[in-house]
């Protein structure tokens, strides 16, 4: 690989620095603002225009991406996704608006819990709310999810106790729970490594039904993850194998535009649902941060799934806030002026808006959402505190399924050694 | 049942047969296993036998099929997958060592991964560039995988049925070299069979222990062979199973010769006989009459074809590493002078 101190790296980049703009409209990013809402045609990454610096444009939106509520809440109508939502009245948008309180504020609330050291590192997930619960809400019980470790939301939606949502991330455990019966995988966080995982678990799903003669209705495996594991080789792999074999898999990529520091624009020059066409799959493109299109979009793909239809690349539009994670720091390659852009994006006052607008939401509605969100992020808090910390002999519990001599020696030696400090009336650990 | 002479294909063959008949939740994955039957023969048939369900052709992509053989397993299945050659499965090793190895802990204990990984290995028969690797000792040095070679047809059968019955992910190693050599073979009773993590003491000795596996255990057999005629009586033990291997076995019959010779394709430096040899001298200690001498494959990328014969350890090298143990010859233990290593 050429160093950047190259000038052919130079002449390069600064192309593909020209050309990023381009493909941050192409992404639906932050810095297109001069473009006006849904004025990027079918978008040919390379006909972009060049970016102003440092003034961040409209969101890029082409005609191909799926919204049902405008960023002020206005509904509007969609011929091909409205029938995917038509039983959602007012009660249950309601309850996705509850849901996307409720986690919000346990992520306010974990990031508090990281800054004060009761967690070692916590990803926020604040923006992509809506992404990850109309996704979710989407799902039968019995469908089965494989996530990276931003899908607190997704867990939530599965009925994950937000306490062991945090467990991974105090450090006391591998998993929080118990993917058997939450039917969802542990937080994966090899990028894109899940991916694969999910087809496997679909082609047992194929196999189950074959042999039981069940035909057209089968569970679903979906698999999270983000724009920078498009660019994982398992990622395509994953693509491959679900389409050629026709797996019931949805792969739901939330692109909240960064990984860590590196935008969407480096790791695709065109936009990311543009690479189902290429494996032989139907790929959709949705507002990510608009509830209802996610749910619409999400129940069409399980619907194709469960069907016989294959899978389907979902690419949902949405920006990561906060940073990677707790340590990181974003000011150091985004601007407060793309925040601010996507902060008037927010998902959660979107559908705040358009249920005020319906008469649904009041400000004692409101407050009565608000004060049921702290009171499970204060039950929360109370919970973590709690979680003791694994005696050292569970890092030695389940290694292996069936018996295994030299390690349980190991174990003992280990222990023999811990004893002599009990002997010598030292604190061993 | 009586036992009946195959090759070691044939063996293994046989052992998926029995395998996919005893449990449906067995299922192969791999690349060109089903119309081929497996660049090597080994599923020869079983697609027809079971059904392009059961017996997958994958796209090729070896972290895909890792990768869906976990999510296989975590829907009930007890996915083998076929690695079509050593040189293949690093493109796969995320999977493995990041994923299949880890899903039991990290789960505490509530997902397992009843995976047997396949792979055809080591050199010697004059093959292309990453097609004669041997490369246990990366899976050796992971922790929550098994990993296991055999030696003759019977093991071939038996041992893959046991590790497909078992509940922990197993790395099965097939030396390329033996797949046409024949023996009998019995589909046994697993309960009553050898465990799988036993070794086997092939051929008992007095003068010198020579442990080794896969492949090399017939090339220490016929070392064992012309060393009695040099009047050295050689004891022979097959590992079969390098991680967890059997130490205990190691153990006694090196406490009775004081003497050890491990023989390993692989490369020298920290392969799995700088394991055995580690712990021999721990637990042997006052009985070693010699230092345990490695007799191994040099720390170099594996050669062309035309020059594997200086790389793979053959009789001589394995008589003369005996000679060593034996004092006969002075032990030559490669080592660089200072005045290099400053340099």
């Amino acid at each position: 690989m050429p160093s950047t101190t190259d000038p052919r790296t130079r002449q390069d980049l600064s192309r593909a620095g020209e050309s990023a703009s381009s493909a941050d409209s192409a992404h639906g990013g932050a810095r297109d603002r001069a473009v006006p809402d849904r004025a990027v045609p079918d978008r040919p990454a390379s006909n972009g225009r060049p970016a102003r610096a440092g003034a961040p444009r409209g969101e890029g939106h082409d005609d191909a991406t799926v919204r049902l509520l405008d960023a002020d809440g206005v509904r509007r109508p969609e011929a091909a996704y409205d029938r995917w939502v038509e039983d959602v009245d007012d009660a249950a948008l309601l309850r996705l608006y509850e849901d996307l309180a409720v986690v919000r504020r346990i992520d306010t609330e974990a990031t508090a819990l990281q800054r004060q050291g009761q967690l070692a590192l916590w990803p926020p997930l604040l923006g992509q709310e809506a992404a990850q619960i109309g996704s979710a809400r989407a799902l039968r019980d019995d469908d089965f999810v494989f996530s990276s470790y931003r899908e607190h939301a997704v867990a939530h939606a599965r009925g994950v106790a937000p306490v062991d949502l945090l467990r991974v991330w105090r450090g006391a455990v591998g998993s929080g729970w118990n993917p058997h019966e939450a039917r969802m995988a542990p937080m994966q966080v090899i990028i894109g490594a899940q991916s694969l995982q999910a087809v496997g678990y679909g082609v047992g799903i194929l196999a189950d039904a074959e042999r039981e003669g069940r035909t057209g209705d089968t569970e679903v495996a979906v698999t999270y993850f983000g724009d920078g594991a498009t660019s994982q080789g398992d990622v395509s792999e994953a693509f491959t194998f679900a389409s050629t074999w026709s797996a019931p898999v949805v792969f739901f990529c939330q692109n909240n535009q960064w990984a860590i520091s590196e935008p969407v624009s480096l790791q695709s020059k065109v936009p990311l649902v543009e690479r189902a066409r290429g494996f032989g799959m139907p790929g959709v493109r949705v507002d990510g941060n608009d509830v209802l299109a996610v749910l619409a979009v999400t129940r069409e793909a399980l619907h194709r799934a469960r069907t016989g239809g294959g899978p389907t690349l979902i690419e949902a539009v949405t920006y990561r806030r906060g940073p990677h994670t707790t340590a990181d720091d974003p000011t150091r390659y985004r601007t407060s002026a793309e925040i601010e852009h996507w902060e008037a994006r927010d998902p959660v006052a979107r559908v705040a808006a358009h249920l005020r607008g319906r008469g649904v939401l009041d400000d004692d509605v409101e407050a009565r959402v608000q004060e049921s969100a702290d009171a499970v992020a204060a039950e929360l808090r109370a919970g973590i505190s709690q979680v003791e910390d694994p005696s050292w002999e569970a890092i030695f519990a389940d290694v292996y399924a069936e018996p295994h001599h030299e390690l349980a020696a190991e174990r003992d030696a280990y222990a023999r050694y811990l004893d002599g400090f009990a002997a010598t009336g030292e604190d061993a650990r | 049942m009586t036992a009946e002479q195959m090759t070691l294909a044939r063996g293994l063959n046989a052992g998926l047969r029995r395998a996919l008949t005893d449990d449906e939740k067995v299922v192969l994955l791999g690349e060109d296993i089903g119309a081929l039957g497996g660049v090597f023969r080994v599923t020869d048939g079983l697609q027809r036998e079971f059904g392009p369900r059961r017996v997958m052709d994958t796209p090729l992509a070896e972290s895909g099929i890792l990768g869906t053989a976990i999510g296989l397993a975590y829907r009930g299945y007890r996915p083998v997958v076929e690695i079509q050659f050593d040189g293949f499965v690093y493109v796969a090793f995320d999977q493995i060592v990041s994923q299949v190895a880890k899903m039991r802990a990290r789960t505490g204990g509530a997902v397992s991964m009843p995976l047997t990984i396949r792979i055809p290995v080591a050199g010697g028969i004059g093959a292309a560039e990453h097609h004669s690797e041997s490369p246990e000792a990366y899976f050796v040095h992971t922790a929550g995988l098994r990993v296991v070679s055999v030696s003759n047809p019977q093991d071939a059968a038996t041992v893959l049925r046991q590790a497909i019955a078992s509940d922990d992910p197993v790395v099965f190693f097939e030396p390329k070299r033996l797949y046409h050599v024949k023996g009998p073979v019995e589909l046994e009773d697993l309960d009553a069979a050898r465990p799988m993590g036993a070794a086997h003491v092939v051929r008992p000795g007095r003068d010198v222990t020579v442990a080794t596996w896969g492949s090399h255990v017939s090339t220490a057999i016929d070392a064992a062979e012309a060393m009695a005629d040099d009047g050295a009586s050689v004891e022979v033990i097959d590992l079969r199973s390098l991680s967890p291997w059997d130490s205990d076995t190691v153990v006694a019959s090196v406490r009775r010769t004081g003497r050890l010779v491990v023989v390993q394709e692989g490369p020298r430096q920290a392969g799995v006989g700088a394991e055995i040899c580690a712990t021999v001298t721990e637990r042997c200690f006052e009985h070693l009459q010699a230092p345990p001498v490695r007799v191994t494959g040099h720390d170099v990328p594996y050669p062309p074809a035309k020059l594997e014969g200086h790389h793979v350890p053959d009789l001589d090298r394995v008589c003369f590493g005996i000679d060593q143990a034996l004092g006969r010859v002075p032990l030559d233990v490669p080592t660089a002078r200072p005045e290099e290593v400053a340099a």
